[in-house]
């Protein structure tokens, strides 16, 4: 049964999907900080930066992996040459996950959703022909997030690049893990000391790299709003300051690598309102609960994704449109970098055909549009500045809510967040099954039976299971046994207490090719596994 | 449907279960709630759970359904441990349905291994709990 309102149905909208009214037309009066001010000026709602794009334009960063590494060089390779400028490394859920491919939970899932990058030699394969020093690379891991950024200093060591010229990022953002994406393994309070552990380190040794990104973007597909999504953001951003600083950490040093991620949904101007509120109100909780006054460390820096849960399978040519969309106002909201999903990334990981399409549609949005050219082109509108006030207020009223249930961290372990979360987005189907929001070929303009509009089907290797497993017993073979088992022992004995940065063992755990599942082990047996609040 | 009817899974106990590594629990969450209002008893076994782990609950809990929710494109396989797990224990009677990111070259080929139903992000909830309740009436 589908949902058909009638035209005049539609017509009423008059609210974003955040749920703030919207006025017929907006009018001088309505704002109370009609104008912004300039970009790179305190409280940077036009921008962190003074010239916008014209000096950094931001990152094309397509995240891409699957199978074994060899496909993924490959891929990437391709990528680059078709002038792709930072490298984004999609890993599969036994690597996310902490478990070795051998793991009788990882068996099904190795080299599915991303590479299986089990110890180093991984990801030597992965970077071959690749200079770690002259690229940007982006990992999208959590739970092992520590192990891998571990690795890839290992893997730049081995090139002989020099640590400090490393630029890129982890994700390394494990609060959102236990809310929605799932990818948790030890309980908070120990992961919250690894992420620390990697953030100091990383601030000392690869001073250019960014060893958190605290990332909005899984809440926001698991169903919250996008006012939701920039709050619960920020909190946890709050949350782990206040462990960095607890641990004896220079906010004013490590909040200029502090970076975010979000997604990008369709409503064009609330979309680009969140970025604005987001960067102006971080900005300000710097300040007014820290006294941050270093500029640096108040520039709000995020990557998008374009697409995601806003994605649909019926008719999914009409995604390159809604990416599209969601690309501009990502540029609108000042990104940093940016991935745009493919039209096929609905049911499927995307084939080479379907990934061209989404590098270009930014590279149409950079050269012809003419978005860029200027600073915040939308600096100044009434609506604009309105809907930005009224979604920093949003924001702050749900930052309440959850310092009034007592703080992040007892919300996640309670599941009190889960659980507001799981409401919104049953909220939002229901929406969407009664038609009040509107998904064009899904449930407004839907055409029964048609078969032959998928497009070309991405079809993967159903050897890669068997090779990857293959390579991991050849690896642990080939090892310098002894060495592995004398790192492994020392991390362990660190992990045990609480007077040790982890970080220099995991690196030389990595160099002694111990396997990420065999760290993990290690790790577990000290801290134990995260107990997941199932309670609807 | 009237305010006093019934619902339409009244009485029915209800597996909802999360196979494997993958993370993605919203779609679980709702199909969970949307059972609830239905009527039905949910039991809800959180993320990262072995086919053997989701066999035995649905034994032990006697369950009159089991749905299993897969967004990592490990279906094919999942969907098949746990309907040989189901059919080892002699309880092939109970109906496994499956819901997520399945591409839509896998739906036959899930419901020619057994599966008895395939749910995607697009299928409205109330026929979801129409094509269930007629399922286990």
């Amino acid at each position: 049964m589908s949902a058909q309102p009638k035209p005049e149905a539609a017509a009423a909208r008059v609210a974003t999907p955040s749920g703030i009214e919207v006025p017929v037309v907006a009018t001088r009066d309505m704002a109370r900080e009609p104008d912004p001010g300039l970009p790179g000026v305190y409280p940077f709602t036009r921008g962190i930066f003074a010239d916008g794009y014209r000096g950094r334009p931001w990152t094309l960063r397509q995240y891409s992996g699957f199978g074994s590494a060899e496909e993924s060089n490959q891929r990437y390779r391709f990528l680059l040459e078709q002038g792709q400028t930072g490298l984004s490394v999609a890993l599969d859920l036994p690597t996310q996950c902490g478990y070795d491919p051998d793991h009788p939970m990882a068996r099904p899932e190795v080299g599915k959703v991303g590479v299986s990058l089990f110890s180093l030699s991984e990801m030597e394969t992965l970077f071959a022909g690749i200079d770690l020093g002259a690229i940007s690379t982006s990992f999208t891991i959590n739970g092992t997030a520590a192990i891998i950024y571990a690795m890839y200093l290992a893997a730049a060591d081995k090139q002989g690049v020099p640590r400090g010229k490393l630029t890129g990022t982890i994700q390394n953002d494990i609060l959102k893990e236990y809310v929605a994406r799932g990818t948790w393994i030890f309980p908070v309070r120990p992961s919250m000391r690894l992420i620390a552990d990697s953030i100091l380190y990383a601030n000392e040794v690869t001073p250019r790299f960014n060893a958190i990104s605290i990332a909005g973007a899984h809440v926001r597909d698991a169903g919250c709003t996008a006012v939701e999504e920039m709050a619960y953001t920020l909190a946890n951003g709050l949350a782990y300051v206040d462990e960095l600083i607890r641990r004896g950490g220079d906010v004013a040093k490590f909040a200029r690598r502090l970076s975010f991620f979000f997604y990008v949904h369709m409503d064009l101007f609330e979309e680009a309102c969140k970025f604005r509120a987001g960067r102006r109100l971080w900005a300000r909780l710097l300040r007014e609960r820290y006294g941050v006054t270093d500029e640096k460390a108040l520039h709000f820096r995020f990557g998008v994704v374009c697409g995601g849960s806003s994605l649909v399978a019926a008719q999914p040519y009409n995604n390159i449109v809604r990416v599209a969309i969601e690309n501009l106002a990502a540029v609108l909201g000042g990104a940093q970098s940016i991935f745009t999903c493919a039209y096929d990334e609905a049911f499927q990981i995307p084939t080479e055909f379907s990934a061209e399409i989404a590098l270009r549609t930014q590279q149409i949005v950079r050269h012809e549009s003419g978005v860029a050219a200027t600073v915040d082109p939308l600096g100044g509108s009434y609506y604009v500045e309105w809907l930005t006030e009224r979604m920093e207020s949003g924001m702050r009223e749900v930052m309440r809510d959850i310092d009034a249930y007592g703080g992040v961290v007892k919300a996640i372990e309670d599941g009190w967040l889960q659980r507001r979360i799981a409401v919104r987005a049953k909220e939002k189907k229901d929406a969407t099954d009664r038609g009040e929001r509107v998904i064009v070929g899904q449930n407004r303009y839907r055409r029964e039976a048609q078969a032959d509009s998928y497009g070309e089907v991405f079809r993967l290797d159903p050897g890669i299971a068997a090779r990857v497993l293959e390579k991991h017993a050849q690896a642990k073979r080939r090892r310098d046994a002894p060495r592995a088992a004398k790192a492994l022992d020392a991390l362990e004995a660190a992990a045990a207490t609480d007077q040790e940065n982890l970080m220099p063992l995991l690196v030389e755990c990595c160099h002694a090719y111990a396997t990420v599942g065999e760290m993990v082990e290690r790790l577990k047996h000290c801290w134990g596994e995260f107990q997941e609040p199932v309670r609807l | 449907m009237s305010a006093i009817a019934t619902p339409p899974l009244a009485g029915k106990r209800i597996l909802v279960a999360k196979p494997g590594l993958d993370g993605h629990d919203a779609g679980a969450k709702v199909i969970a709630l949307a059972l609830r209002d239905a009527g039905a008893e949910v039991i809800y076994t959180g993320l990262r759970k072995s086919p053997e782990f989701i066999v035995r609950v649905a034994l032990d809990e006697d369950v009159a359904a089991v749905g299993l929710s897969i967004l990592s494109g490990s279906h094919q396989e999942l969907a098949r441990e746990v309907l040989d797990g189901l059919r080892a224990a002699g309880a092939a009677d109970i109906p496994v349905f499956v819901g997520g990111t399945i591409p839509p070259k896998d739906r036959d080929a899930l419901l020619e291994s057994g599966v008895k139903g395939v749910f995607t992000n697009d299928t409205p909830l109330a026929q979801m709990i129409e094509e269930l309740a007629r399922a286990l009436a």
